[in-house]
């Protein structure tokens, strides 16, 4: 067909003039989302959160958020971070440390005439567990009685669960032995509160209800993705006349320099993560006012693959622990005033007796070598060393890698292949196995050794390293059934010094801090804590409170 | 007929790519749900691939996808557990839209003008400069001239705002830093064109005539000259639209460039292809147009 003669008709660039109406629609459309009020606090959380529904989060700036929408029984003290009463206004336990008792309180609801009640504690944390959520942290209730089985699908008769309602304001929990850190648990978010009615009337788009009613200081008024979450205060709060700030943003952003251009111009408050910051300009970050850092319950360690040659070995092992100059490390390339690790648990964690390390000491470590039939490393396997490549341009995992490879070389005579990889891809490779050596990191999920050293059991899916040991296993378990606090930590120090010391699976390097950057002239509330959790409700920005 | 075949061949081809890329996708080592921490049991995993039919043969999973594609359900995001691929094409595709075609129409309001002024003015002082300027922006990449932009006119001088995407003042750092480097690639096309075209034997002829020199310029050089521009135009327009990861990390922009990364970073399986899928037909359906246009323009091109 023939276009010839329209296009004599149409002057040249008809096309492009009509495009160019597009950018005035375009702007009108973006223009359409700037006349929002101004937030009294605007604070920069990192990446996305992947989920804001409690029985789904995992990653922390999907938590903080989710800590602001919902609450458990129990929740963080802001100064502390230790448990105090939610949801729930009291509790008891039985003199065996199985049996929790919690009275709700009175003034609980989610709107007007719709109270907060047992039933909503028990429904929401079956639906954790239930197999057709997929909550990859159903494992924070399996320390209830037969929580575990009704996740397997073992019993599907959820009164069988040792949580019940015993009547509106009362909820019995059973656990399977003494759980220490079980109010921790209930004042983690993966065990809060969730609104049965929208749940049960949206299904998986429930999230997207509005209003949506939640159990916690704030209401979500709007999330876009990548763009920003809007929380406004909860009216219908039991605690409402004690959330200092209204209407708080919180801003995902992924690149350091923006968060940090977006903080300098005005544009935020409060910068959580170390990693929200640039690296390169630490230095000179660091002596500013705003630059606060604290002990933090992260761990950076190495796990060793104990399954083949030559990391079987456990002189192997522990020759190349002690070689790790650490102080090097967290001055030469962390910089941010972390605090050397010569085992597992960060110290000021609770319920804790610090187990002894195996610290540097390269003499020691070259006989260890020798011994295992390697003198000054000749006659060493091939070996490599698996990291991932960090996001955000932050190059702290291969800094470190290529430090350790040169404190190997130089000390050992023996040559470490690095082994950079996606994250997805090291991910995978370190769940099967497919390693030597390789960079880890674990932060606790609560305040107590157990979620640091329950991973190193012989059975558990995050030990990754192939080591089994059945005195540790014994301890631990002997540990976890003690109710007094002070054996039990004695326990769980010999436990950890198999760990780090004799058997040396895996090698500590450093203790993350927490690292939170904000005006402290500006803002207030925000308090250092081994959990690096502040709760939103507690924080305020001086000249910007209302009510 | 050309142009209907055409239109009707696109739908294999769609079908082939959306294909491929989900083979791929899955060939990928780790998976959406490859975490620091596995869950407390093999269950809770077992659950999780269930949930998202990841246990199932791939040929069967795929079948369940076109399923869906064919009701125009993308599926639920592997990351953004809240999310449907849809919903989060639907809020990032306007913006990267507008973003794109700003970016467009600055870089084809500067670029044309500058590379047809250049040409006219061969050899001289204003080509010189012109196209000085030309290759200075096509050298400088948006990740070096975007924090330049921002550090003088964001945080020096505050006439703009450093980031975000909020109203009007908070496009213009964007569209400048995405459009001047296809400004300098269309100025750079536009001269070379013009300086074809200006040889030719019908210029010539036109000259001959006595038509005048604007005439001869603006209605009959321009239309041939404009040519590799157009051709060109249709791919930068399917880069543009569909969002570009440095400018929007950069600025913080709620567009598609960063879920294009990101989702193959994560493994988002359901996000990856639907983004594939998208690009696709906004680049098939600008080469079209491209096609078309040239139709318009150029009285010796016929397609049959």
């Amino acid at each position: 067909m023939s276009m010839a003669s329209r296009s004599r008709e149409q002057p040249p660039g008809a096309g492009l003039r009509l495009l160019a109406l597009w950018p005035g629609l375009m702007l009108l459309l973006a223009g359409c989302t700037g006349g929002e009020p101004k937030a009294d606090l605007v604070i920069i959380n990192g990446p996305d959160p992947e989920t804001l529904d409690p029985a789904l989060g995992t990653g922390l700036e999907d938590l903080r958020v989710i800590g602001a929408l919902f609450e458990g029984l129990a929740r963080n003290d802001p100064v502390t971070a230790r448990p105090i009463p939610g949801l729930a206004e009291s509790w008891e336990m039985s003199p065996d440390g199985c049996v929790y008792t919690f009275h709700l309180r009175e003034n609980l609801s989610w709107a007007p005439g719709q109270p907060i009640t047992a039933g909503d504690v028990i429904y929401s944390w079956l639906r954790v567990l239930d197999p057709r959520t997929a909550s990859e942290y159903a494992g924070q209730l399996f320390y209830i009685k037969n929580g575990e089985a009704y996740n397997s699908g073992k019993i599907q008769d959820p009164s069988l669960v040792g949580a019940q309602a015993l009547d509106a304001r009362t909820v019995r929990v059973e656990l399977n032995h003494p759980t220490a850190f079980f109010l921790d648990l209930c004042a983690f978010q993966t065990l809060a509160v969730v609104p049965r009615q929208v749940i049960e009337k949206y299904g998986e788009d429930w999230m997207r209800a509005r209003p949506l009613p939640t159990s916690g200081p704030y209401l979500l008024q709007e999330w876009r993705l990548n763009n920003k979450i809007r929380l406004v205060k909860n009216p219908f709060y039991w605690d409402a006349a004690h959330t200092r700030s209204a209407v708080v943003d919180c801003l995902p952003i992924s690149a350091p320099n923006t968060a940090l251009n977006l903080y300098q111009t005005g544009g935020a408050d409060v910068i959580w993560d170390r990693e929200n910051i640039p690296n390169e300009l630490l230095d000179v970050l660091s002596r500013r006012p705003d630059y606060h850092t604290f002990p933090y319950q992260g761990t950076y360690f190495l796990r060793c693959n104990t399954t083949r040659p030559p990391l079987n070995d456990t002189r192997v092992r522990q020759a190349l622990a002690l070689t790790i100059d650490k102080r090097r490390l967290v001055e030469k390339v962390l910089r941010g005033g972390e605090p050397v690790a010569d085992h597992l648990v960060p110290d000021g964690t609770a319920n804790y007796q610090q187990a002894a390390g195996l610290g540097y000491d390269p003499a020691l470590a070259r006989r260890l070598l020798a011994q295992a039939g390697y003198p000054d490393g000749k006659g060493f396997p091939h070996c490599s060393y698996l990291f991932d490549a960090a996001s955000g341009g932050e190059k702290i995992h291969e800094k470190v890698a290529v430090e350790l490879k040169e404190m190997w070389s130089k000390q050992l005579g023996i040559d470490i292949e690095l082994k950079q990889m996606e994250k997805q891809v090291y991910q995978a490779a370190q769940k099967n196995r497919d390693y030597d050596l390789s960079r880890s990191t674990w932060i606790g999920d609560y305040n107590d050794p157990n979620t640091f050293l329950d991973l190193f059991r012989g059975d558990n899916g995050n030990n990754r390293t192939g080591w089994k040991n059945a005195r540790y296993d014994a301890l631990m378990d002997e540990a976890n059934n003690q109710v007094d606090l002070t054996r039990r930590a004695a326990l769980l120090r010999e436990a950890e010094t198999i760990l780090v010391r004799e058997q040396t699976p895996i090698i500590p390097i450093y203790f993350y801090v927490g690292f939170n950057y904000y005006n402290p002239a500006r803002i207030k509330g925000i308090y250092p804590n081994i959990l690096d959790d502040h709760p939103l409700n507690a924080i305020w920005k001086i000249g910007g409170e209302k009510d | 007929m050309y142009f209907i075949k055409r239109i009707l061949f696109l739908i294999p081809l769609l079908w082939l790519i959306s294909f491929l890329a989900f083979l791929l996708v899955h060939a990928m080592p780790g998976g959406p749900f490859d975490r620091e921490r596995t869950p407390a049991s093999p269950e809770i995993e077992h659950h999780l691939l269930a949930k998202y039919h990841l246990d199932e043969p791939i040929l069967k999973q795929y079948g369940r996808y076109l399923n869906g594609l064919l009701h125009g359900d993308f599926g639920p995001s592997m990351k953004y557990r809240n999310h449907s691929v849809t919903d989060i094409i639907a809020a990032g595709l306007p913006v990267s839209l507008s973003l794109g075609v700003l970016a467009f129409c600055f870089s084809m309001g500067v670029g044309l003008p500058l590379g047809f002024f250049t040409a006219v003015h061969k050899a001289r002082w204003q080509d010189y400069l012109g196209s000085l300027a030309a290759a200075v922006v096509i050298c400088v990449p948006s990740l070096v001239l975007g924090p330049m932009l921002i550090m003088l006119f964001a945080i020096k001088w505050r006439w703009f705002p450093v980031a975000l995407w909020a109203s009007p003042w908070h496009v213009i750092l964007p569209t400048l830093t995405l459009g001047l480097y296809f400004a300098g690639r269309v100025a750079r096309l536009m001269h070379e064109g013009m300086l074809a075209t200006l040889h030719s034997e019908f210029i010539t002829t036109a000259r001959a005539k006595g038509l005048s020199e604007t005439s001869i310029l603006l209605k009959h050089a321009f239309r041939l000259a404009v040519l590799p521009v157009l051709s060109y135009s249709g791919p930068m327009l399917a880069d543009l639209l569909t969002g570009t990861f440095v400018v929007e990390n950069l600025f913080q922009i709620p567009g598609l460039g960063v879920s294009m990364v990101n989702s193959s970073l994560n493994a988002d399986y359901t996000m990856v292809v639907g983004l594939v899928l998208l690009y696709a037909v906004v680049l098939l359906v600008l080469n079209l147009a491209v096609d078309f246009t040239h139709c318009l323009l150029d009285p010796r091109v016929r397609y049959e």
